[in-house]
């Protein structure tokens, strides 16, 4: 479905990320391990083209390396960045509905507030007033309203409480088996990443350390990775 | 005050506070144009007078050719007027941020110059075509005349007019920007323009058609400015400097901020000015502005969120 090939991506003069090719097949969950400062949200910031990178992404058929942010999300990926970034001034329904000008359509999905029954409720309040978990679940549904094929996540886990990290993984799982989309998720954390991924890599300094996937992923071998 | 009765000083109250709200529309417009461009874009637009100028030249031009078709014509051009002008500025809005402020992004200052320069060739263009001397547009009679309201307040009609036009506008604004789906993307664009982009909103487009709807409300206000001045070459640029005064006062993301500041430096104008001086009226309302600012630098509205 996404496919890289040697992509490389540079701040100034230092390169950051090495020539980095990987791909994620159709309805499967991809995740890309590593600590911080090793390049998943720049990695994930030029896959949706807010960065400049070199090398090639293709989308489906498609050659998108080239394309605009928004070019990107109407031809099927969705992102939810780091740090949520939700449109804090703007009702939780309006944000929804911002993601929804990639599609064409009108109104709201009926099954983004059946995931996400607390959106529903608090449609009317301002992003920026919900809790940061509340936020992380308004920032994927902005991107599943995007109608996508493939959601990008950078490290949805980061500052929300172990509890309701679980009930995240079983919603991904459930956006999956639902909508049979492909996730790629960038996660420090393992037990999260190790409920949702088919498939890991493990990045290390902008390269990719290794991969593994399905029964035989090695936890001790990625902790080691994760760990300072 | 003295030397005044109290009966006097009301009637003096009434007539200066209206004509306070003419001031007020020709300034609330030009500042929600302004305002939209600013919080939308961070881009200070030292053109926008120029835009104002433009809508109150075409009105001239439609008045002129509506006076060729005759009398019934002269009744009824003004609405057409309002529509001329309103896309004649739109469209130049358009090119100008197709061609000149779209590869200025990110360098405020230079847009400043750029766009006071696009301002001086604008002044100089409208100097050429129409001549130096002021142009008066013919009022259609309904417009002239003032309505009573008791033997010592009269209220001019022309400015009932404008305070209409104003009110519609300003409604039509607040529900396009809070009500449409393009308002939802015209504020999104605003609060994050790099995320909006990633969501699927085309930033660009949004921008474009932002600036353009800004100068078009510009346009309105030039037009809403013939029904109370003549119309020179320098007529928008003497309200450029009040209009940012009235943004910055009022809090740059915010249009009902805009609103109320638009209306209290107008008032305290036009008041003020009947007892002292026009410039003494000017110095103190800048003070007292100063003054605000310095306790509340964000304006008189900001937006609550958490950060």
């Amino acid at each position: 479905m996404l496919h890289t090939r040697d992509i490389r991506v540079s701040y100034g003069m230092s390169e950051v990320i090495h020539g980095l090719s990987f791909g994620v097949g159709n309805n499967e969950t991809l995740a890309i391990m590593g600590r911080n400062g090793m390049g998943k949200t720049t990695l994930f910031k030029a896959l949706i083209g807010i960065l400049p990178a070199s090398g090639t992404i293709q989308f489906g058929t498609e050659e998108i390396i080239r394309r605009q942010p928004f070019e990107r999300v109407k031809r099927g990926l969705a992102y939810v960045p780091q740090g949520r970034l939700v449109f804090g001034t703007l009702s939780v329904e309006e944000n929804i509905s911002a993601g929804l000008e990639a599609t064409g359509r009108r109104s709201v999905p009926t099954d983004i507030y059946d995931l996400f029954p607390v959106l529903h409720d608090m449609r009317r309040r301002k992003a920026g007033n919900l809790s940061g978990g509340q936020q992380q679940q308004l920032a994927i549904a902005r991107a599943l309203a995007t109608d996508p094929k493939v959601l990008l996540l950078d490290e949805p886990t980061e500052g929300i409480q172990p509890s309701i990290i679980k009930d995240l993984a079983r919603t991904l799982n459930e956006i999956k088996r639902i909508r049979k989309i492909s996730i790629v998720v960038s996660e420090q954390v393992l037990s999260f990443a190790s409920d949702i991924a088919d498939r890991m890599i493990v990045l290390d300094k902008g390269h990719i350390a290794f991969e593994t996937a399905g029964d035989e992923i090695d936890a001790a071998r990625i902790s080691r990775h994760l760990t300072v | 005050m003295s030397g005044f009765t109290t009966q006097e000083l009301f009637a003096i109250f009434a007539m200066q506070g209206f004509s306070g709200l003419s001031l007020f529309c020709v300034f609330l417009l030009m500042a929600l144009g302004l305002a939209i461009i600013f919080g939308q874009m961070g881009v200070i637009n030292m053109a926008h007078g120029e835009f104002m100028t433009l809508g109150a030249y075409l009105t001239y031009l439609v008045s002129v050719q509506a006076a060729t078709l005759g009398e019934w014509a002269l009744d009824a051009y003004f609405p057409v007027a309002i529509a001329v002008a309103f896309l004649g500025a739109f469209m130049l809005g358009y090119l100008v941020e197709r061609f000149m402020i779209r590869h200025l992004y990110q360098r405020p200052l230079d847009t400043l110059l750029a766009t006071w320069g696009l301002g001086l060739i604008l002044q100089q263009l409208f100097r050429s075509i129409f001549g130096p001397r002021e142009k008066t547009v013919t009022m259609p009679d309904w417009l002239l005349g003032s309505y009573s309201a008791t033997d010592m307040i009269d209220i001019p009609l022309n400015g009932l007019f404008i305070l209409a036009i104003t009110i519609l506008l300003s409604v039509a604004l607040l529900v396009l920007l809070y009500r449409s789906r393009w308002g939802t993307k015209v504020r999104a664009t605003t609060q994050n323009r790099t995320m909006a982009n990633a969501a699927g909103i085309n930033t660009d487009r949004v921008d474009r058609l932002t600036f353009a709807l800004g100068c078009g409300t510009a346009g309105v206000a030039g037009a809403a400015f013939t029904t109370i001045a003549s119309t020179g070459p320098t007529s928008g640029g003497q309200y450029i400097v009040d209009t940012f005064l009235v943004v910055v006062f009022g809090g740059a993301a915010s249009l009902f901020g805009t609103i109320v500041s638009a209306f209290g430096i107008a008032q305290s104008q036009s008041i003020l000015s009947f007892f002292w001086s026009g410039s003494m009226a000017k110095v103190f309302t800048l003070l007292t502005v100063v003054v605000i600012l310095m306790f509340r630098p964000q304006g008189l509205f900001a937006s609550k969120v958490r950060r």
